[in-house]
Order: C-alpha cells, then structure tokens, then sequence
C-alpha cells in the first residue's frame, strides 16, 4: 500500500480535531502542531517554576499558621503543576532537562506576570486572586485543548488553581476588614497588578503570531481577546463589591454589548518583559540558576545510584 | 484550662516539656521550607516543602496543647513572643547550609522525633498518647525519605560523599543538643509522662550510627560492646533559652508581618 500524502494525513488530522477527538502522543501530527505545543506547555511549566519565586519569598514572613501553612502548600502545588506539565511536554519527545536548560539560558519564555516584584505581604493574596482567577479562565479554556495529555493535566491543575483563588481571596478579605493600613496595602497592590495580569492572556490576536494556528488545530479554543474579556467581567464586580478600584476611569459596564470596557494595556511593555527586560527577570533567572547549579551534585548522586542499583539488579 | 494532666505531675515542668516540642518543629519546619522554590529536583521541592508543612502542623498541634494548658494562642506563641522564650534546640535553628546538611538535619531529627514519639506511647497521660499515635503515622513518611536520601547520598559519587560526611562531622553534635535535659525533667519522668532524654538519647543512637555507617558515614562515635561512646560534646543551650544569632534572625523574619498590626487578623 503506498504510504498516505502529507496532505491526506493533514485531512485526516483536522477531521480528528473537528470532531472532537483526543490527539495522543503516539499519534501522527503536523510538526508545526508539535512544535508549538511543546512551546506552549513548556512555557506553561516554566512559568509554574518561575512562579513559586515572587510568593515564595514571603513564606518566611507569612503572618500566622495559617497563613504560613496555606502560602508552603500553594507554592508546592506550583511545583507540582511544573512537574506535570513538564511530563506531559515529554510526551512530545523533549526531555525535562533539555526545557530546564533553554529556561535557563534564557532561550524560553514564561509568564510576563512572574517578572513583577512582590514588595508587600499583599502581593500574596492578589496574585492568588487577579493571577490565578487570570490563570484559570486561561486553563479552563486549556482543558478543552485537542492534545490529550495536556488537557488532562489541565484538567487537574485547574482543580488545585481553584483552591489557589480561594486562599488568595481569603487573605485579601482579612486585610480588607483590617486596619487602614492593610486596607491600603491591597489598594496599591491591586493598582501595580491590573496591567501585569490584563497581559497574562497574550497580546491582541492580531498581534499574536501563535495564535491563528492553535486555534485552528484547537489547542485552544478561544482567542486572547476572549481570554481577557471574562476575566475583566468576572473580577471587576468583585474588585468594586470589596470598596476597591481598578486604575483604569474608562472601566466601565457597558450595557449594549453586556461587557466592561477596558483600556488596554501597553503592548509594548508585554514585548519587552517577555523578552527578557522586565523589572524582575534578572532575580527570577538568577535564582533559578542558583538552585540548578547548587543542585547539581545531587542529580549528578542520584543518577550514579540509580544506575548502580540496576546493574545490581540485573546481575 | 480545657485539658488537665494528673495533679502529681507538676504543670510548669509539663509546659515547658510541650513547648519544647513545639518549638523544635516549628522552627525545623521554618528551615525546611527555605527550599520552596530553591530545590536540587522538583520532586525534592515538593518533598520538602510537604515536610515544612508537616512539622509545621506538629507545631500547631503541641502549642495547641499548651493552650489548653492555660498558655496563649498558637498565633501568639509562634508570631509576637520574644525569640530569648523560645525553647527549641539550637540544631534546629542553624541555616538551611547546602542539600546535604538539610538532608542530615532531617535524618537525625526524624528518628530523634520517631524514639521521642514511640516512647510516649506508653506516657501515662492520655493527651500524649493521642498526640504521639497521631504524628508517628506522618513522622514515618519523613523517616522513609531522610534515610532513604541519607543511604543514596552517602556514597553516590566522591562529591556526594564528600558532602555529606562533612554534614554528619557538623550536625552530629548539634543533633545530641536535642537531648538537652529539661528543667524539672525527673519529675515527669518519674510520673511515667515521659522517659526521659537520656534514655531517648541512647534509643537514638542505637539507631543512628548504624544507619550512617551503612551509607559510609562516620559519626564521631566509638563502639564499646554495647555500648555506643560519643567522642564530642553536645550544642547545648536552647533548652533554656540561651541561643544563637540565627534564632533571633529566625524569629524576626518569621514575625516581620505579624507584628505590623499585632491585635489585627492578616
């Protein structure tokens, strides 16, 4: 039988997608398909990684048990989601260590949002709220995604995220009903975090030179705009129901076309963060490198007694 | 006062033995939770970070005790009391130091907190036992992975090795200052409360040495028959509140928000 055209196998590939179906990893699929999902879901654990940095820091200032106890867990879940998303990238055929090292050499991207200082304890908490209510209109949308392995995780990362909103909105309703001063910490807060996280959804389409093509092939199913569109809907309500502002005067309700207005934020400093110029990018690489080359020794251990304890094994 | 201990045993003395308790896993789980973030592998971030959690909840659960005993909150013990208060041993307050110490730490805490808890099985106060039967089922996790890391590491490569023979030589003597006698300590013990910290001493390292030497470890020990001679001085001190810099960094860094508004919730 002759092997099928590349064209027939594209074919065969979109009705799949159109359908509905589930791409696995020993499917056949277009490189360009591959190629940017593996760009995606790694950019995706990156950002995880690099997202434990800005809330870990406050770990050991975290005021109370609870606080302190909740804060470890959620950062451990950042890693955890890292781990997932990692293995799920690997399904692609590139290895844990060769994505470590593009982020390391500052090859590959990740989140602008990470690229910001957390200067207050109230960074904690609006980052788990505005961030990660953010993060999860993103994810749940993800969830959907044509390719299966990423869907899955996903799916369960969603579930812990939703978690992450509920402690993020905790904290900030504490400070919220505390002393003026608290208050004011969320107020300014909110005000450095409004543009930061209105980017997280990516660029305008038309800028987006990724998106036509995950959109087409489904690895997501809504455009940027779309993104941040419910995410502006769903937290400016509750922004305002807890007597606090957004720094923007023309966000407002529109009643004709059901949805706020928003300004949009500068495009040009999403360019330029991402690409490695934001205010933090240098302490967040720097701190990831410290770790990678302090922990050397010890992959470098394991390895060795992995590999001696299967040489004893098959002798 | 919601709980009551048996009136021969004297409160003060019972306190301070609960507050001991709290105080090492509180400030162990302070260290360990330095590596959120900051870890040789992702799976050992989450390890780590699980047992901060961890030992940081044993905390919870003994300052709650000693609530119930008639002291303050848990959030008052641990956020707005002086650092000179703390009764924590000061193994538990050194800095984190590189993966190895931290693997060594935890080793030689765990088991020094498996013989502490098995023992007070057998306390003959109620509220000990409950306690002790309820953190051992988590305690045996943080056993299985401290010596499981101890037995790989220990001999892995010449570096590994290296490493973590340095470790056993500094923390060995600081790990024996976790046996600090207490004050009013024989009175508990002959009260059947506790063993006491020479007899846990002794059970820790009859399990200890053998374990490290398994894994080409060397502490500074020599073995006499049955007897195990230890040929170095404890770190000693924090048991009576007499501490090192680090705890008062410690402390500072762990009360810094807290105390911007003390009376306020966060």
């Amino acid at each position: 039988m002759p092997e099928k055209s590349y064209e027939a196998r594209l074919a065969e590939f979109e009705a799949r997608i159109n359908r509905g179906e589930k791409i696995e990893p020993g499917d056949w699929m277009p490189d360009e398909y591959r190629k940017n999902l593996i760009r995606m879901i790694s950019q995706h654990a990156h950002s995880e990684i690099v997202g434990q940095l800005p809330e870990g820091k406050w770990i050991p200032h975290a005021p109370g048990f609870r606080r302190k106890l909740t804060l470890i867990a959620k950062v451990q879940d950042e890693a955890g989601h890292g781990q997932l998303l990692y293995r799920a990238a690997e399904t692609l055929g590139k290895s844990r260590e060769e994505m470590m090292d593009e982020l390391l050499t500052g090859k590959a991207k990740y989140s602008n949002v990470f690229n910001y200082p957390t200067p207050t304890w109230a960074d904690v908490g609006i980052i788990g709220w505005l961030v990660d209510t953010a993060a999860v209109i993103n994810q749940t949308m993800l969830a959907q995604s044509s390719y299966g392995p990423y869907a899955r995780a996903m799916k369960r990362i969603c579930y812990e995220e939703s978690f992450h909103i509920k402690q993020g909105y905790d904290s900030v309703v504490a400070l919220a009903k505390g002393t003026p001063e608290q208050r004011a910490l969320i107020q300014d807060a909110i005000h450095r975090w409004w543009y930061p996280t209105l980017m997280m959804s990516g660029p305008p389409d038309a800028l987006s030179v990724h998106s036509q093509l995950a959109l087409r092939w489904k690895i997501k199913t809504k455009s940027n705009e779309q993104v941040r569109q419910e995410f502006v809907d769903h937290i400016v309500p509750q922004i305002r129901a807890l007597g606090f502002d957004v720094p923007d005067p023309d966000c407002v309700y529109d009643e004709r076309t059901g949805h706020y207005r928003y300004t949009q934020p500068d495009w040009e400093e999403l360019r330029r963060v991402v690409n490695g110029d934001g205010p933090c990018n240098a302490e967040r690489l720097a701190a990831r490198r410290k770790a990678h080359e302090e922990g050397r020794w010890v992959r470098e251990a394991l390895a060795v007694k992995y590999q001696k304890q299967r040489e004893v094994a098959a002798a | 006062m919601s709980l009551t201990i048996p009136s021969h045993i004297p409160l003060e003395h019972f306190k301070r033995f609960v507050l001991s308790m709290a105080d090492d896993e509180l400030v162990l789980g302070h260290r360990d939770s330095e590596w959120t973030g900051h870890a040789p592998i992702l799976e050992e971030d989450i390890a780590f970070s699980n047992i901060a959690q961890d030992e940081i909840g044993h905390a919870l659960v003994w300052y709650t005790m000693y609530m119930e005993l008639g002291g303050p909150s848990p959030d008052e013990m641990g956020f707005l009391r002086e650092w000179k208060d703390f009764r924590c041993c000061h193994f538990v307050t050194y800095p984190r130091g590189d993966f190895a110490y931290t693997v060594v730490r935890q080793y030689l805490f765990d088991v020094a907190e498996q013989v502490r808890l098995q023992g007070l099985l057998s306390s003959s106060v109620d509220a000990l036992r409950s306690v002790a039967e309820k953190l051992l089922r988590e305690e045996s996790y943080h056993l299985l992975h401290s010596q499981g890391l101890v037995e790989r590491l220990g001999d892995a490569t010449p570096e590994s090795h290296e490493r973590m023979q340095r470790a056993v030589t500094e923390a060995f003597p600081q790990a024996l200052g976790i046996f600090e006698e207490l004050e009013g300590e024989s009175f508990l013990v002959e009260a059947g409360a506790f063993v006491g910290n020479a007899a846990l001493r002794s059970d820790w390292l009859k399990e200890v040495v053998p374990v490290l030497h398994k894994a080409s470890l060397q502490a500074p020990v020599q073995l006499e028959a049955e007897n195990v001679k230890v040929l170095v001085s404890p770190h000693e001190g924090g048991r009576r509140g007499q501490h090192l810099e680090y705890l008062k960094q410690l402390v500072d860094d762990m009360q810094q928000v807290y105390r911007l508004a003390p009376q306020s919730q966060w």
